[in-house]
Formats: C-alpha cells, structure tokens, sequence
C-alpha cells in the first residue's frame, strides 16, 4: 500500500438513492413552494426520505452548501483567480500569509512554477486589486491576477 | 422608514439568511418568510426576481469531492488563438469530464487564456479523459499544461452580503 493510500482519509460511501439526490439536485431546484417533495416524486423517494438523506449528506460533509449559487459579480463582490510562484522552501510560510486573508476563499497547491492557486473574493471589486497589493507587500511575490472574462457553461457540475 | 425602505430591507435579510442555505423543511420559502417579515409568495416572486437578473444562477448544492475520494483535481490550461478561444470553449464546456470551463487573461511567462477543470478518483484516469478530449477535439496542436493539484490548504468562500452574524462563508467558486 502506498504511503498516500494509508493517509487519505476514507472515502464517504453513497447508495444508489444518495447518487440519485446528488446528481438531480446539481441540475437544480425547482421554484415552487415545496420542492423537495417535487423532486423526491421525480426521483422515487419520499419527501421525508430526501429530506432525511440531504441532512445526513450535509452532516457527514459530502455535500458542502445547499441552496443559491450566487452570481458574485451581479451581486456587487469581487472575484478572482490568482497564482503566485513560492519558492519551495517558503511555502509553508507564503501558505500562512495567504490564508490568513479572509478574501482568500480557497488555496490549491498545483504541480506548476505557479505552485499556489487561491481564489479571492470579496464584498467590492474595488477590494481585489487592494487586496492583491496587499498579498504581495506581505509575501514580496508578484500575484498573477487572472479574473474570468468569460463563462463556457457545463451542464452537470460532476456526476457521482 | 418608509415602506419601500422596509421591503429593501426585507429583501437583504432574505439574502443573506439564503446564503446559509435553503431550510431543510417542506415548506423551505415559508420558513425564510417568517424569518424575514415576508409571505412565502413574496419570497418566492422576489427569488425569481433574482434568478431572472441573474444575481442567483440557479438553486442546487455543492458537492465536496474531496469527500466522496474525487480528489485528483486537474487544472488545464489552453493557449488557444483569440479568435479561437470562444469556439473552443464551448467545446470543452460539453465534454461531460469538464466540470468549470472559463476564459482568463494572458500574463507576462503565463500564455494561457482558457482554463478547465477535470475532477476524477485517481490522476491516471483523469490523464486519460484529458488525452481522450485532446483526441475527440482534435486539440494536438493546441499548447496546453495540466496543473494536478496536491491538496486543498483552504476549502471555505467569500460573502457577500452582510448580516448581523455572519459566522460561515459561502459562494460558488470558480476554480
């Protein structure tokens, strides 16, 4: 067994009926006053089933947010995309500057010269370039800012 | 304050008490009501408001892969012509591996201007559905780089809108 396989953590185990929820619910829910007897009639379970099984999925953190999927931009916040180059031997120390930012909505460490990847966002536009001169007065690297100028739409965000 | 001030504000607290999640409860919009001094028609209409000016792309949930063992995450990166990269785009968007699918600008040492994403259980078969894409699309003359990622240091979102207490963060994230 490989040393990776030892420490990841277990996989969460998902039945039939829970693939089913989660890959109807990334479609969408219906605007109606109950949708979730709606969607449990389309999937062949009970309103109280679905119900007791999103609870369960939500608790065990399969599922991480349920609800609105907010437009940032429309709503008047900022976002972005941004890479830094960290010299290997700093990482852990750039790791911590960064995320110590609570506009830094997630932080990927990628196979790349542009080892980290973080999201920002944040209440106004205006704070992401304020945001990102702050980033590099703190760390002394550049940060390559690289916002979304245009969405290509998928369908289904990731079958399971 | 005047009614309409009284309906705006209204209508924040409905916002921001949504970005916590819908209620898990039969009637989801008649519990926010309650909570925000509206019928559940209003709330309704008003959500609708929204998802028609697209402040809200669509009601579902996020699910977290690393959870479920979907753990290689792949970034793709493509220095596709300008003229080229919206056609392309589209493309790659329909792929059923491609779970994010953007356009992003060039930077000085970083050609690339299209991003996606794959998820997959292991590296090796995510390898495989990109070399299958590069395939199916006819993509070999296209320069691209795979960004694998390693591990997730920070996993939560922005907010937007601001309530009295705002403990978690939450927003469909673009990466």
């Amino acid at each position: 067994m490989s040393a990776e396989s030892t420490t990841r953590p277990e996989p969460a185990a998902l039945d039939a009926a829970d693939r089913r929820i989660i890959n109807r619910l990334q479609e969408g829910l219906p605007l109606v006053a109950s949708p979730y007897a709606s969607v449990a009639a389309e999937i062949g379970l009970s309103e109280g089933e679905l119900l007791y099984r999103l609870e369960r999925l939500l608790e065990s953190g399969v599922l991480s947010r349920f609800g609105p999927m907010y437009h940032a931009e429309r709503l008047g916040g900022g976002l972005t995309l941004a890479a830094l180059a960290v010299p290997e031997s700093e990482y852990p120390r750039v790791t911590e500057l960064v995320n110590a930012f609570p506009e830094v909505a997630h932080n990927y460490r990628r196979e790349h010269r542009l080892n980290m990847w973080f999201v920002l966002a944040t209440e106004t536009p205006a704070r992401i370039d304020e945001t990102i001169a702050e980033i590099e007065a703190a760390t002394g690297l550049p940060v390559y800012n690289m916002p979304k100028q245009e969405e290509f739409h998928v369908r289904l965000h990731l079958p399971v | 304050m005047s009614q309409t001030g009284s309906r705006q504000a209204a209508e924040c607290r409905l916002r921001a008490r949504l970005e916590q999640g819908l209620p898990l409860t039969s009637r989801p919009w008649q519990a926010l009501a309650e909570q925000c001094g509206l019928s559940e028609s209003e709330v309704l209409a008003c959500v609708e408001r929204w998802r028609a000016e697209g402040l809200i792309k669509r009601l579902g949930l996020v699910v977290r892969h690393r959870a479920l063992g979907i753990d290689a995450n792949a970034m793709v990166v493509w220095d596709v012509p300008d003229d080229a990269v919206k056609e392309l785009g589209r493309r790659l968007a329909a792929e059923p591996a491609v779970t994010l699918c953007y356009r992003r600008p060039r930077r000085p040492g970083w050609p690339y201007n299209l991003f996606c994403m794959i998820h997959g259980t292991r590296r090796e078969q995510v390898e495989a559905q990109l070399a299958e894409i590069v395939a199916r699309q006819g993509l070999e003359a296209i320069p691209h780089s795979v960004l694998f990622s390693h591990r997730a240091y920070k996993q939560c979102g922005g907010r937007f809108t601001q309530e009295e207490s705002s403990h978690e963060c939450r927003v469909h994230h673009p990466a």
